[in-house]
């Protein structure tokens, strides 16, 4: 019984295949390189599925985003820069700071982490495209298509404006009538798919895609930064979808869900909304922190200090992000003992983060310095987070919270927190790997400067508002009058607001002028110990032409023993074929054969919006628009002859 | 060395700067706030309960601004000490083989260290917290605040349903005594925040908080919505005057009466155009013909010292064009403008003035 149940092409069965293990340059490496190119021309470019296109794609709209949000906070700061300003309205200043929060929060934070991730991890972990690579790319065109929803309806005037947080009543069908919080609530129906979709693409990468050798006890910090966010991703937006989903029944089709006169309750919201909210805080954070792990080992030139305390810190802060919620709401009329708990688990999780701050530390201290633009930034995070924390801890404490909450100084506190938590780990990550995306290095000069600007202007745009808060301003407000002592702290504010934009803008000169006309890269330019600095910049296709053999945390760092392989061949080169590994070991498990470049994605996501935006003006949407999702997804899924004969081929003849 | 495309970005985003000053400096309509002299800062405690927050915020700042300065100082150390190094030297995998006590010493000391002092700050918070609800209600004043978007009614409760009277955007207490708040919310969430004198409340549509404060020295309190409840928010605040208990009981004796009747020809005439124009839909002047409970209660709105939810100073040509325009000086809020004519304007300015 040998014969083929489906006659295999014919190269497959008599044909010697060609298999990987020869050098860069030769036959074999060439058609590795064919094999997992995307496919050209202008259709082509809706199908690729591979991770570091579709990364550098998402990484460039996120970045869009933020930009978007920026010039959004400035309009807002050049309105608050004097009292009783005429620039802008109450009807467009509540868009405006509920655009910001959104496009900050669900267009820009997680997503850029996430999608930073999904171009370093393959590299970092030694394999040639992420798992689920078909979904990885509907993950990104689903994303695109909200946010541009978002901003569509942003620039008809129906831009949501109850808030980032959307608080029922206000948010509800008799306070907030007309589409636009509708447009906000399927905003993070497609942010929020797009999330747990690219969660599912990361834990399955770093469960199964490993290099040999790479076992958890020598995943890189980076990697298990991201393992522990897209877990939290998975247990965090589902209670944010669901309770999108309860608004926007209340408002559609007249359900009664936070509507109290019905028996509904407004706080079930915040509850549910925080529930995400604030493990959403944390998994804006937890990728920073694994830029710095990353960062800071190749920096010091040395490994990590303290390397389990670091992973044990990382779980531990995602679990009691979940414990914290109710800090949000210690002004409301919940009871006095369970808000002491709350205030104990919001103060408990500054132990690990201290703990990670100690082992940098102490990392620093031991190691020899190389002063490059992206340890400046790590550097900045040790004074701005450790002082967003530090305000954190007073939040915490529910007398202190009832007097600075929703005032200026919890403004002051989370752009501290998730700026200093986030942002400059994540520009001090792009110099860091910049060089890797693009083959070519970035100005030092110009970083510095841009560095500096940013320091300088973000203490000077967020240190006055702790002032403004405990002066009694509250947050949200349109203007305030002339008279509250308020008038120059914003000022200062505004003027600080503006010189971290022109940093932020320098970097991004400093990112054009450096991907056209920079010094070309080396494979390693900072001599880091990653897997991603083993290959060349940027990587080929496939990443990798050999699978590399792993010896400890650092591969680079630690080549393999005298007589130990240093990379497993035997795979196809002229077929997709990747090697997947044990969870906890990296043996190597299985061969798989892998998806190919596909426009069924693209189609999947384009009907997939057709749902949503349908879904905002008729409920039948959800009806008539189950069927358009179901002819794109038949088409990924149906199986085709051809296919299957390849794969039965590789099975039969490894 | 300083690229040339650096002067041109500078240049450039000078320029959207100052484009956007100039924009702003065009025309508004809004007043500096009416009573500037009224404190509001949760610093500047006036009463027990701002003030134990305000001690509790002392020990906060000095345990932070202690272990911020210690990271910052270990830091500076360490970039003062570290030797260089570059991307090419070969890096130092000492630490693979052999352990490293001393780093390890000083970070788990660190870490007990840090235990410790959160440990403290929590012990802190909940004895504040426990010294919060242990004010003595002795005697106190029963307020019944409502919040609507975007102002305050206050009904007075102590005594019989005889005794009890109405009045909006302004509370008047006693100084010495306890007040106690029970807070409402009409439409959408609000919160009560008087930094001087407690921390915030939330108003909460189909659930009642309550809120207890005292104040301890008599003076003009500010306090305004802290839960962002929709176009203006920004202009809804509310005032606390707290005053010798004479004076209050004095203020309170007025407050029961109903509106004083207009002798003089063109407030009566102010009166009959209120009762007949469309104000009389949704305020309520105890005495009147007016008894419509969507708007401030204007029995003695003369008394009070600002207009609109302390937008705008309470004289007699602030009234006047409050009335005649008030999306000018508070955009979004229900107050429709009135077509009045010039005479019946100056009228009704004449009988509320007259409110007191």
């Amino acid at each position: 019984m040998d014969r083929p149940l489906v006659e295999p092409p014919a190269r497959g069965s008599d044909a010697p295949r060609l298999k990987d293990g020869p050098p860069p340059g030769s036959a074999e490496a060439r058609a590795l390189d064919e094999t997992w190119a995307d496919p050209p021309g202008f259709f082509g470019w809706f199908c690729p599925v591979n991770h570091k296109t579709i990364a550098k794609r998402f990484i460039v709209t996120t970045l869009a985003f933020f930009a978007a949000g920026g010039l959004l906070a400035a309009v807002m700061r050049a309105q608050l820069s004097r009292p009783e300003n005429n620039l802008v309205g109450p009807d467009m200043y509540n868009q405006l700071f509920t655009m910001h929060g959104t496009t900050m929060m669900f267009l820009f934070a997680v997503p850029v982490m996430q999608t930073v991730a999904t171009y370093m991890l393959p590299l970092m972990l030694g394999t040639r495209n992420v798992a689920f690579p078909r979904m990885n790319a509907y993950a990104y065109w689903i994303f695109l298509f909200g946010g541009l929803m978002l901003y569509i309806a942003f620039f008809f005037n129906t831009g949501p404006d109850a808030g980032w947080f959307a608080y029922v009543p206000l948010s509800g069908p008799q306070f907030a009538p007309g589409k636009r919080v509708d447009f906000w609530a399927q905003m993070i129906t497609f942010t929020e798919m797009s999330a747990l979709v690219e969660a599912i693409v990361i834990i399955t990468t770093i469960f199964k895609f490993r290099a040999p050798g790479m076992t958890l006890n020598r995943l890189p910090l980076f990697a298990w930064s991201m393992l522990v966010t897209s877990f939290m991703v998975l247990f965090a937006m589902p209670a944010v979808m669901l309770a999108s989903t309860a608004l926007i029944m209340d408002r559609l089709i007249g359900t009664h869900f936070y509507n109290p006169a019905e028996g509904g309750d407004a706080l079930l919201w915040q509850h549910l909304f925080w529930f995400f909210g604030h493990p959403e805080v944390y998994l804006i954070f937890i990728p920073g922190l694994g830029f710095l792990s990353a960062i800071i080992p190749t920096f010091a030139r040395r490994p990590i200090f303290g390397y389990t305390a670091m992973v044990l810190s990382l779980i531990a802060t995602a679990f009691l992000s979940f414990g914290l919620w109710v800090h949000h709401m210690f002004a409301t009329n919940l009871p006095e003992l369970g808000k002491g708990f709350f205030t104990a688990v919001s103060m408990l999780i500054a132990i690990p983060s201290a703990i990670q701050i100690y082992c940098w530390l102490a990392t620093l201290w031991t190691g020899r310095l190389n002063l490059k633009t992206p340890l400046l930034f790590v550097l900045a995070f040790f004074f701005i987070l450790v002082l967003g924390g530090m305000t954190g801890l007073m939040l915490a404490s529910v007398p202190l919270d009832l007097q600075v909450h929703d005032t200026y100084f919890v403004v002051a506190h989370l752009h501290y927190v998730l700026i200093g938590g986030a942002v400059f780990p994540l520009f001090g990550a792009f110099y860091y790997w910049f060089p890797k995306f693009s083959g070519r290095m970035m100005s030092e000069g110009l970083g510095r400067w841009s560095f500096w600007l940013m320091f300088i202007g973000f203490n000077l745009a967020f240190f006055p508002m702790h002032l403004l808060g405990l002066h009694g301003m509250p947050r949200r407000v349109y203007t305030y009058q002339a008279g509250m002592g308020w008038d120059n702290l914003n000022l200062a504010s505004t003027i600080g607001a503006y010189t971290l934009a022109l940093g932020i803008f320098l970097s991004l000169v400093n990112a054009i002028r450096s991907a056209r006309s920079g010094e070309p890269a080396p494979a390693d330019p900072w001599g880091g110990g990653t897997l991603e600095w083993a290959t060349a910049s940027p990587p080929a296709t496939c990443n990798f032409h050999r699978v590399p053999v792993v010896y400890g945390r650092d591969p680079v760092w630690e080549p393999p023993p005298p007589g130990a392989p240093a990379y497993v061949s035997g795979l196809a080169a002229d077929s997709r074929e990747q090697l997947v590994t044990t969870v906890l070991d990296a043996l190597p498990d299985h061969r798989i054969s892998y998806p190919t470049p596909s426009p069924w994605p693209f189609l999947s996501a384009v009907a997939t919006t057709i749902l949503f935006v349908g879904s905002i003006f008729t409920p039948w949407a959800i009806v008539w628009g189950s069927v358009i999702v179901a002819v794109p997804l038949v088409g990924w899924f149906w199986p085709t002859r051809r296919e299957a004969a390849e794969h039965m081929a590789l099975e039969k003849q490894p | 060395m300083v690229p040339p495309v650096f002067g041109l970005c500078l240049r450039l985003v000078l320029l959207a700067v100052l484009a956007l000053l100039l924009a702003s400096l065009s025309d508004y309509a809004l007043a500096a706030t009416p009573i500037p002299q009224a404190v509001h800062d949760a610093l500047d405690a006036m009463g027990p309960q701002a003030s134990h927050i305000a001690s509790l915020w002392n020990v906060f700042l000095a345990a932070c601004a202690a272990v911020f300065l210690a990271i910052l100082a270990v830091l500076l150390y360490v970039l003062w000490r570290t030797p260089r190094a570059d991307g090419g030297d070969v890096p130092d995998l000492s630490s693979l083989r052999e352990a490293e006590p001393g780093p390890q010493r000083h970070v788990t000391r660190a870490v007990v260290v840090s235990v410790l002092a959160l440990f403290a700050l929590v012990v802190a918070s909940v004895f504040t917290d426990r010294a919060l609800a242990r004010l003595s209600l002795a005697d106190a004043v029963n307020i019944e605040v409502t919040a609507h978007q975007w102002w305050w009614t206050a009904k007075y409760v102590n005594g019989g349903p005889s005794d009890s009277f109405t009045t909006a955007n302004e509370i008047h207490v006693p100084v010495g005594r306890p007040v106690v708040v029970n807070l409402h919310a009409d439409d959408v969430i609000h919160s009560l925040w008087v930094p001087s004198l407690a921390g915030k409340k939330d108003l909460i549509p189909g659930r009642s908080t309550v809120m207890q404060f005292r104040a301890d020295h008599p003076g003009i309190y500010r306090g305004q919505c802290a839960e962002f409840c929709g176009y203006q928010h920004a202009l809804m605040g509310l005032l606390v005057i707290a005053e010798p208990p004479a004076q209050f009981e004095t203020w309170v004796q007025g407050q029961r009466q109903s509106a004083t009747e207009p002798t003089d020809a063109k407030a009566l005439r102010g009166k009959a155009v209120f009762e007949s124009s469309s104000c009389a839909m949704c305020h309520a002047i105890q005495g009147s013909l007016a008894s419509a409970q969507h708007a401030p209660d204007l029995t003695h709105v003369a008394s009070r010292q600002t207009l609109a939810a302390g937008t705008l100073p309470n004289t007699p040509q602030d009234l006047s064009a409050w009335i005649s325009n008030p999306q000018l000086h508070k955009p979004g809020t229900n107050m429709p403008a009135t077509p009045l004519s010039k005479d019946d304007l100056e009228a009704i300015v004449a009988y509320l003035g007259g409110l007191k």
